[in-house]
């Protein structure tokens, strides 16, 4: 118990919501009712009825969050799918003992794993089941009228007695009522037996209220999470610059996609996007300072109007259920191949960029190469192989002046000085057989198991755009450009409205509940005669705040002094003594 | 430009090198002064006083040794200096005008160079903004310069307003020194503009929010740390047992219910500033990356860091948790902050690794 409580106590106060001034919420068990039926049945209701009081009690509540809290570290510390799918493969392949283990038990989806919901969950419940009660009983307290004053004001910790004030007690009494009304207290003035008269006031409820709105603003948060979970979707997509290359919002042209738990495919906000122009500014040293992408896009299924916009970091494309994120971009070079009967062939490649300066990788495929005009095929008719074509490499944006052979790497991330490396192969490039695979590199079972050989990979092909080479069976390669990509997140969270909501409900339950004061003021004006035979009236006051007001007692004295000026005549109580401790 | 700032941040070190030395002075003096010494200096203050005598001017002047300040000799535990020992107290101009000239010399000295080193701070940081042509924290190594600077600045404000507290300058000199020093040694990056994502505006709400919360958990955990001491040294020399290293600060502290209300005053007031931090960085979380959260491993320290204070402030008032072990709670918090601040920053990366460090 607090001093203030204490006090409190000794003063016998008859108070009603005396509870409500002592802080904590654990109540204390109650016996189980003794009409019950057999002793199983009653054992069983007992251990419910504790189990849920222990569930409910805020250290429960936050021990659960501490919980959820120690429960989010091997989150932070262990690769995780979502985050980094390739590095949880890496470390599942290094920790050979260890890493099953630990993906049985969820460590590499910690925040999807069963124990982190059954946190949440129980967290959630404990809530709901800790602030049920508390909202009753704050509803009921503020419907409840200031409690009468306790008989010995002077023990409170605030206090002033021989107060001399002006007119009959129900005169003062009325003056007083006025006067902490007007600072905003609840006031009540109740006529004892004995002809004297008590103001009870009090002020602060918005503390609690506070506090209240703060807790459910937590669990509208917890909802809001959950919900956007389950009916919302985030999936991603490499676009190539181009009126060529759009893309619609289905399953079948995003790269991937994660659908929320209570999502269809068919819920799939649909819009067609486009992208126009790419363009990422640098400094001398490389940093990029800005990223911009000019797109267009049509919302709906028909044909509907083109709207263009800009979409950079930071500045994402808002869709009524979508909205585009650009969150990379890179070069996609455009190559010719004519094969030795003369048919050509235009591909264009993204390569995924490896390095602040965009040293890229990637492949060209062409499997529709090489066909006899003749036989209408492109298999070998000696060994039966396919004669698909398909180009491995780098890409360059910037190669160094000094040495452009040295293909090290590129010396600066925009398109300075060019060159596009790539080692031919020619055979089966495996993607016929149904089985999907990267478009990034050439599969290497295929090149291990001999069907697909690299020609002349002592000397790659280097080529500057607009050069060409020629190869081996007088076909030819030719570098006509480099068109940007960018990749894009796209993502539609339905909860995010219900969760900034309760975020900012959240602080502002906070602000209240933290510099919220609760205290209360009584007066007890007693008649007296005075020396003409007229009434006066002679009056005591005291208070309580509840913890954490340390200037409460200059406030209180504000108020007795202004009771004793609004009285007229304020110099009649000479006498009056403070006795605040 | 970003050499002067350089500069003139190791002057700040410098100065609060001066003025922890001037802190650890008040400190050594008051601790090694027996009892009748103290009491002899009361009679001989209050002489000067009464002779109108400045007491700092004399004692720096003909004594080398500052007076100490009187003790109440109600407890083992204590000095309370006449005026300065009660909330309402402190607040008032004319006890705390009593109290200054009662402080000693090198307690004086040791506020005034700390206010120096605090300028000296400021300029750095206002200087390598320039230097780099926006607000100073877009890496680590600013970051850093600025929620020091934020302790500091706090630190003096609770100084001026608080003389009694002023013995807390010790540790909160301490940690300013280690945090920046390390900073500019270790961690000195050159200027560079922000990368893309980090170019908006909830940048600057969310960061400057940040390092606000920071400093001031700074300035919280320091003063959490002595009351911790305080009664620690309380408990010991109540039950008459030796009384070891980090307690023998104990007795020049302000009484322990004091320094755990000013504990809680600050952790109170800095928590909706953590909890906007956190809430405007979801927002900029959303606009630059698509999701507001992502359990990303600064997302998830500093939700950590969150759940410990809280628990703080739910620890503190609940009765039956005693206010020493909710205390352990806020150093805790601050302890996660400092792992997110480091640990995070250099051995795990996630979104956050443009910190500029690695
Ligand atoms: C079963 C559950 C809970 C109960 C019964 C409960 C009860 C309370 C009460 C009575 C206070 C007011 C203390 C005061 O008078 O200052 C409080 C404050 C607070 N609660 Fe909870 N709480 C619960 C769960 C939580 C959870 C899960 C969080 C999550 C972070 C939380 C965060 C806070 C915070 C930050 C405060 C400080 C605000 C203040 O001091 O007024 N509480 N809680």
């Amino acid at each position: 118990m607090t001093d203030v409580q204490q006090q409190a106590a000794a003063t016998g106060a008859p108070d009603p919501d005396d509870a409500d001034w002592t802080v904590t919420q654990d109540r204390t068990p109650e016996t189980a009712p003794s009409d019950d039926g057999g002793i199983g049945v009653r054992a069983a209701i007992s251990f419910a009825r504790r189990s849920w009081r222990g569930l409910t009690s805020m250290r429960t509540a936050l021990i659960l969050l501490f919980l959820l809290a120690i429960a989010a570290i091997p989150g932070s510390l262990l690769p995780q799918e979502k985050l980094n799918a390739d590095k949880v493969a890496a470390y599942l392949a290094e920790h050979r003992t260890i890493g099953p283990f630990l993906d049985r038990v969820g460590a590499f989806n910690v925040f999807a794993s069963p124990w982190f919901s059954a946190i949440y969950l129980l967290l959630f419940i404990s809530l709901v089941g800790c602030l049920v009660p508390r909202l009753r009983g704050h509803i009921v307290n503020l419907r409840r009228v200031p409690p009468d004053a306790p008989a010995r004001l002077h023990r409170l910790p605030v206090s002033r007695s021989d107060l001399r004030l002006g007119g009959t007690p129900a005169e003062a009494g009325e003056r007083l009522r006025v006067l902490l009304r007007s600072r905003r207290y609840r006031t009540v003035v109740r006529s004892q037996p004995d002809g004297s008269l008590t103001v009870s006031a009090e002020k602060g409820y918005l503390k609690e209220t506070g506090n209240l709105l703060f807790h459910f603003a937590l669990l509208a948060l917890l909802i809001g999470v959950a919900y956007g979970s389950w009916f919302g979707w985030h999936g991603g997509r490499l676009l190539v610059a181009g009126n060529d290359s759009g893309f619609c919002n289905t399953v079948s042209q995003l790269d991937d996609l994660s659908l929320g738990a209570r999502m269809n495919a068919a819920d799939l906000e649909p819009f067609c996007l486009t992208l126009n122009r790419f363009h990422a500014s640098y400094l001398s040293d490389g940093q990029p300072v800005q990223y911009s992408a000019d797109v267009s896009y049509t919302v709906g299924t028909g044909n509907g109007p083109t709207t263009t916009d800009n979409l950079r970091v930071n500045h994402p494309l808002r869709l009524p259920d979508a909205n585009v994120y650009l969150i990379g971009h890179g070069y996609a070079p455009i190559v010719k191949y004519t094969d030795k009967y003369g048919h050509s062939v235009t591909q264009v490649a993204a390569f995924l960029p490896q390095d602040g300066n965009m040293t890229s990788t990637g492949a060209i495929m062409f499997p529709d190469v090489n066909i006899n005009p003749a036989t209408g095929s492109n298999v070998d008719p000696k060994t039966y192989v396919k004669q698909q074509m398909g180009f491995a490499g780098f890409y360059y944006p910037t190669v160094s002046t000094s040495d452009p052979t040295d293909a090290s790497g590129s010396v600066y991330p925009a398109e300075d000085n060019p060159m596009l490396v790539l080692v031919p192969y020619r055979g089966d490039l495996g993607i016929d057989n149904g089985v999907s695979q990267s478009v990034y590199t050439l599969d290497q079972a295929q090149i291990d198991s001999g069907r697909l050989t690299a020609i002349d990979p002592s000397s790659p092909l280097r080529l500057r755009p607009g050069q060409t080479a020629r190869l081996d069976d007088g076909s030819t390669v030719e570098f006509l450009g480099t068109r940007q990509w960018v990749s894009l997140s796209l993502r539609y969270d339905p909860g995010e409205k219900l969760v900034l909501g309760g975020a900012i409900a959240l602080v502002i339950g906070l602000l209240l509940s933290l510099t919220g004061r609760r205290r209360r003021v009584w007066f007890r004006v007693v008649p007296e005669a005075s020396g003409d035979g007229r009434t006066v009236s002679v009056a005591s006051a005291g208070g309580l705040a509840r913890a954490e007001y340390a200037s409460f007692p200059v406030e209180f004295d504000g108020i007795v002094d202004a009771a004793r000026e609004s009285d007229g005549d304020g110099s009649a109580d000479g006498g009056a003594a403070r006795e605040g401790r | 430009m970003a050499e002067l700032s350089r500069e003139l941040l190791f002057g700040a070190i410098v100065a609060y090198v001066i003025a922890m030395m001037c802190y650890a002075a008040e400190f050594v003096i008051g601790v090694s002064a027996p009892g009748g010494a103290l009491l002899g200096a009361r009679v001989r203050d209050r002489e000067l006083v009464g002779a109108g005598a400045p007491i700092a001017a004399r004692s720096g002047a003909d004594d080398p040794t500052p007076v100490s300040p009187p003790a109440s000799g109600a407890k083992p535990a204590g000095i309370q200096w006449p005026g300065l020992s009660g909330e309402a107290a402190i607040g008032s101009s004319a006890h705390a005008d009593r109290g200054l000239r009662w402080l000693p010399f090198y307690g004086r000295l040791a506020v005034v160079v700390t206010g120096i080193g605090t300028l000296l701070h400021a300029s750095g940081l206002v200087t390598r903004g320039i230097a780099a042509g926006r607000v100073p924290w877009g890496n680590m190594y600013e970051f850093l310069i600025a929620v020091t600077l934020v302790c500091s600045i706090a630190w003096m404000v609770l100084a001026i307003r608080r003389p009694a507290i002023r013995p807390l300058g010790l540790v909160v000199t301490l940690v300013l020194v280690v945090l920046l020093g390390l900073d500019l040694i270790v961690l000195r990056t050159a200027v560079e503009p922000l990368v893309p994502a980090l170019n908006s505006y909830w940048l600057k709400i969310h960061v400057t929010l940040a390092i606000t919360a920071s400093g001031l958990f700074m300035t919280g955990f320091c003063v959490a740390a002595l009351y911790l001491i305080r009664t620690g040294y309380e408990k010991r020399a109540g039950d008459g047992r030796p009384v070891g290293f980090p307690y023998t600060l104990g007795p020049r502290l302000p009484v322990a219910t004091n320094l755990e209300r000013l504990t809680f005053r600050i952790h109170a007031f800095t928590f909706p500033i953590w909890t906007l931090a956190i809430m405007c960085g979801a927002i900029w979380a959303e606009a630059a990356w698509g999701r507001y959260w992502g359990w990303d491993p600064k997302e998830t320290w500093s939700f950590i860091a969150w759940v410990v204070y809280a628990g703080y402030l739910h620890a503190r008032a609940t009765p039956s948790v005693k206010r020493n072990v909710a205390t352990l709670l806020a150093v805790g918090g601050f302890a996660v902050m400092m792992v997110n601040l480091f640990v995070i920053n250099f051995a795990v990366s996630g979104l956050h690794s443009y910190a500029g460090v690695g």
